[in-house]
């Protein structure tokens, strides 16, 4: 929805009354306290962030949106495994930004270099200081190479994670595979959960493999789970590799090797090696471990339940503000949560913590007990698609008659789980996931012009 | 005596007016919710049905339908589960005012 000029003008001054009641309830959190507009500092516009950013702004439109992100233009990580498979080109799943441009008072093309939670100011690598009232950090995963022995600077420009979308990640590596003799093999890592995309690895050897199969038959990937078993929609993607790739025969396309974990590489020498053996390849792709970005460090917000250091960042359901530093929201990959780490929950959860936002800088109590959704496609590059879906509801924190506390958490709701069976409608859904998911993250208009094929 | 009853019922609306927002902020939560499958605002960009404008009535009728499966879905079933008769009731409101 975009607003136009007049429209926008006549909220603003309808929303600048109410704030004068949020100011009188002495609610009005930080400096601007007392008639000045409530300053948000959103830090990264990825499916958390750029949400977040026109949400907060078409809800309370006299909150000053300021939106810090290092990047030209977003690239999708969903969608990126058909890129792999050259089903789309990376130009198919990257948008502008210029539409959600419209929803930020600043937006700033910078990176973020410190963050002081007590004065309340966020500073950039271009020399800039901005203050806020609150302070939405939506910044995704931190990779950890070096927990990868060998995995350096110089062996990065040979193995690629392809774990962040992008030209010098999904493009290099679709590049690798498409200069791959057939014959070659392909390896390929799962990252120990809990990391960004369950089923995205999985979903991943099923695109490569769609590939192979058109492309380089004689072909083989082998998949290095650190995990000891497929560890999402492990029926649907166990019943689509025996389906099109041979799984489960001598003459399997996919060699799935669970407990697994890639502790080295060498480029030199193109292997992975794991606890039990090296593993050599003709394309390497390994996704490293990983934690919450950078930026929740220098906030202090990179801590657990319990107030230790990281790796992902506690958070109240009810507002994604740290359990432990006041005034800053954690968004998407970055949190410690019960929810998948999906693009569908980045793009929710950021609605959910504006609507909180909304409400506490107008002097109100947020939604006591939230309850929201995750739908998360995968592709098998067959055509076809399936799903998981679940409703979470907030349940706060109870006592038990021992004194025994269960944290507040967003309880599963009973009816949710997977697909039946792969099918194509549910690839013709996922396309439109993708399209609307893509449309209310970037606030791109109804006639926007897609060039994504499913 | 009269005064304080004023003082009560001017405070009474007060709260009524927290309580109506909070509820209304509630519901366009639980709508925006619903974006990310059929499009912001409920109109979608694909083969997912747009929610923008449906007839109130209709759209709790299809919850009910999808909660008891006699409507066969993909997806749906699965959501209608996990919410309340109640929050239909809100979430068929909203879209049917929000063309």
């Amino acid at each position: 929805m975009a607003f136009d000029r007049r429209e926008f003008l006549k909220v603003s001054a309808g929303v600048a009354g109410a704030t004068s009641l949020g100011a009188l309830t002495g609610c009005a959190s930080g400096p601007s306290a007392g008639g000045a507009r409530p300053k948000v500092v959103i830090v990264g516009a990825g499916y958390g962030g750029a949400t977040c950013a026109r949400y907060l702004k078409m809800w309370e439109p006299n909150i000053e949106v300021t939106v810090i992100e290092p990047n030209d233009f977003f690239t999708s990580c969903p969608f990126s495994n058909t890129v792999l498979a050259g089903i789309n080109n990376l130009s198919d799943i990257s948008f502008t930004y210029d539409f959600v441009k419209k929803s930020a008072d600043n937006w700033v093309k910078d990176m973020v270099t410190g963050i002081d939670t007590a004065a309340r100011t966020v500073k950039t690598a271009g020399g800039n200081t901005f203050a806020y009232d609150r302070l939405v950090l939506a910044g995704g995963i931190e990779l950890l190479f070096d927990k990868v022995k060998g995995y350096d600077a110089e062996a990065q420009k040979t193995i690629k994670h392809a774990w962040k979308a992008g030209a010098d990640q999904t493009g290099v590596l679709r590049k690798q595979l498409e200069a791959m003799p057939d014959g070659g093999t392909f390896v390929m890592s799962v990252p120990m959960a809990p990391y960004r995309c369950p089923p995205g690895p999985y979903e991943r050897a099923c695109t490569v493999a769609s590939y192979f199969k058109k492309a380089k038959p004689k072909s083989k990937i082998i998949v290095l789970d650190g995990n000891p078993d497929i560890a999402s929609k492990k029926g649907l993607f166990l019943a689509a590799w025996k389906k099109h790739f041979g799984f489960g025969t001598d003459n399997s396309m996919i060699d799935y090797r669970p407990n697994n974990m890639p502790r080295s590489v060498d480029p030199a020498k193109m292997m992975v090696g794991t606890e039990f053996d090296d593993v050599k390849g003709d394309v390497i792709n390994v996704v490293p471990p990983m934690q919450a970005a950078t930026i929740c460090a220098m906030a202090g917000v990179r801590k657990g339940m319990d107030g230790k250091e990281g790796p992902w960042c506690a958070i109240d359901y009810r507002s994604f503000e740290s359990l432990h530093v006041k005034n800053v929201h954690i968004l998407g990959d970055s949190t410690l949560t019960n929810f998948p780490k999906s693009g569908s929950v980045a793009n929710n959860t950021a609605k959910m913590c504006a609507s909180a936002i909304v409400e506490m800088v107008n002097g109100r109590d947020p939604d006591s007990a939230p309850v929201v959704t995750n739908t998360c496609y995968s592709a098998t590059g067959m055509g076809t698609a399936f799903h998981v879906a679940t409703v979470f509801r907030y349940q706060g924190e109870k006592k038990a008659d021992d004194g025994k506390v269960t944290p507040a958490s967003m309880v599963a709701q009973k009816g949710g789980g997977v697909s039946k069976e792969e099918s194509e409608l549910e690839f013709a859904y996922m396309e439109s996931w993708a399209k609307n998911v893509w449309a209310d993250t970037l606030g791109l208009p109804e006639n926007f012009n897609y060039t994504v094929k499913g | 005596m009269k005064k304080s009853l004023a003082a009560g019922l001017l405070i009474a609306g007060a709260l009524g007016v927290v309580v109506s927002a909070q509820a209304d902020s509630r519901t366009r939560f639980m709508a925006a919710n619903c974006a990310y499958c059929h499009g912001p605002d409920g109109k979608s960009r694909g083969a997912i049905p747009s929610l923008a404008g449906l007839e109130k009535g209709y759209f709790v009728e299809q919850m009910k339908a999808f909660r008891d499966n006699t409507r066969p879905s993909t997806v749906m079933s699965k959501h209608a589960q996990g919410y309340t008769d109640a929050e239909y009731e809100a979430l068929g409101a909203w879209f049917a005012s929000h063309k």
